[in-house]
């Protein structure tokens, strides 16, 4: 018999790491993650989860003490939001090129200043450039199944996972979520092998100064140098979007449950408009589309499920029918746009999708956006390029502007 | 056939050379004057302070002082240390080979 059960968004993530069963966990508690940080502590504290909960003084050394552990073999998660992502930027490309497969959960949160502790995605989009693959989720059922999938491309291709999702909205929101057994998550999920291993036996010296050329060692092998380990990475980058959808579709199969790979779709088989967005806003498109259809207005949706790697092919398939495309996205490239928009444009570039997107900025510090409003900011936008307005806009929805 | 590195990340092994020659950095060197050079002159082991200050380990506690120039990156801290001014440090574009 199935084990469903409602819980949060936070207790599903911590169930979901007791399944994957690391072997060191350190988490600095902040807003909106506190409470994945104090289940976590509390499985270890019983004895349930068998794993060294390390306490520490800040993000940037909770994220340190994972990238150590990692490092002599250990599966790690870290979780934090907003200011203590930006706390862990330099130990974020740290982690990234070290090459190690460390799973962390943010908790989406607004940024300060001013302070905020309310949702949007600005923490995250900040941290994109970093060298982590980007997942994020639409619900608490998909929270739990991504962070189990997470430990397995991150241990696959070797490039830490950050699994993103809506603070409050998911993380304090309960919801039915089905527990899988564990049985099961440990044959999906093989042990974790590190591919360099820190021993006494034999002693490495690692993320030395490496320079502008290649060198020769003292085994007369021409190592790389800087460029060439960055290329390397953004090869496997290339390569984890295969990963990603292939997690999702064994997962499927023995769960029954697929969030997507890469992307998800809702009704975009014979759309016209198409709403698109990451994670619970585009959970909230779904309510809107139905509305949409219900008034005669052929509308989809398509979820971004992975910012980094982005989904270019899969995009470029998703949109190509669309002749009217609406971005809802809870952050901002300050100077520019939102971040979506402008990898969707790009992704466009130089095929046949000429479709104007209309940009819409929503829920910056947790300002509600409901459904109605979704649809009437799509519908505008379908009857603007209806009326022959072919321009690109960025629309801040529910904003005084002014 | 080139020897491909098949590291995904900075690994390096402890070792003599494994950062290439790094001697080649230097465009100053260290030469030392025999009649000055405590140990040299006296005959016996004594002084060392180039040996002991040396950072990159490059210096040899033997008779005569012997200072391996392929990983010597031409500090000076060796010059700077020694008692007697033994050491001088001479610009490689003026060291005739």
């Amino acid at each position: 018999m199935s084990d469903v059960r409602i819980i949060t968004g936070n207790e599903a993530a911590a169930l979901a790491v007791k399944l994957a069963e690391p072997g060191v966990i350190a988490a600095y508690p902040i807003t909106p993650q506190t409470k994945l940080a104090e289940v976590l502590s509390e499985y270890v504290e019983s004895g349930e989860l068998e794993a060294e909960y390390i306490r520490v003084e800040s993000e940037h050394s909770s994220l340190t003490v994972c990238i150590s552990a990692s490092t002599v073999g250990a599966r790690v998660f870290t979780a934090t939001s907003a200011n203590g992502l930006l706390y862990m930027h330099e130990q974020l490309h740290w982690a990234a090129g070290s090459r190690l497969p460390v799973v962390m959960c943010c908790v989406n949160r607004g940024v300060g200043a001013p302070w905020s502790i309310f949702n949007d995605h600005q923490d995250s989009f900040s941290q994109r450039d970093t060298g982590w693959i980007q997942l994020y989720c639409r619900d608490n059922q998909d929270i739990l199944d991504t962070i189990i999938q997470a430990y397995r491309i991150a241990e696959e291709v070797y490039i830490p996972v950050m699994v993103c999702y809506d603070g409050f909205i998911l993380s304090h929101t309960m919801m039915p979520v089905e527990i899988p057994d564990a049985g099961m998550v440990k044959k999906f999920l093989p042990p974790y092998k590190p591919h360099t291993t820190l021993s006494p036996d034999d002693p490495k010296t690692i993320n030395s100064v490496f320079f502008a050329t290649r060198r020769e060692n003292s085994e007369g092998i021409l190592c790389d140098g800087y460029m060439d380990m960055r290329h390397k990475l953004q090869t496997a980058f290339e390569k984890s979007g295969k990963v990603i959808k292939n997690a999702s579709r064994e997962w499927a199969a023995m769960t029954g449950r697929d969030h997507g790979g890469l992307i998800w779709e809702y009704m975009t088989e014979d759309a016209e408009l198409i709403l698109t967005g990451m994670g619970s806003i585009a959970t909230e498109a779904t309510l809107a589309a139905d509305a949409l259809r219900d008034e005669g207005i052929r509308a989809g949706v398509v979820g971004i499920r992975a910012y980094r790697p982005f989904p270019k092919e899969e995009v470029v398939q998703a949109f190509k029918k669309a002749t009217a495309i609406a971005v809802f996205e809870k952050c901002i490239s300050y100077g520019y746009e939102g971040g979506v928009c402008s990898d969707l444009k790009a992704a466009f570039y130089g095929t046949d999708i000429k479709t104007p997107i209309h940009d819409y900025i929503v829920g910056l510090g947790g300002r509600d956006v409901k459904t109605g409003e979704i649809v009437d900011a799509a519908r505008t936008t379908l009857e603007s390029i209806r009326a022959g307005k072919t321009g690109n806009k960025t629309i801040w929805l529910n904003c005084y502007t002014g | 056939m080139e020897n491909r590195d098949t590291n995904i990340s900075g690994v390096c092994t402890p070792d003599i050379g494994e950062a290439g020659l790094t001697g080649e950095w230097r465009d100053e060197r260290p030469v030392i004057d025999s009649t000055k050079c405590i140990p040299e002159r006296k005959g016996k082991p004594a002084c060392f302070l180039c040996w002991l200050y040396c950072p990159e380990g490059v210096v040899s506690m033997t008779i005569p002082v012997e200072i391996d120039l392929d990983y010597c990156k031409g500090c000076g801290i060796c010059a700077e240390e020694c008692p007697p001014g033994a050491i001088k440090m001479v610009k490689e574009v003026d060291i005739d080979e």
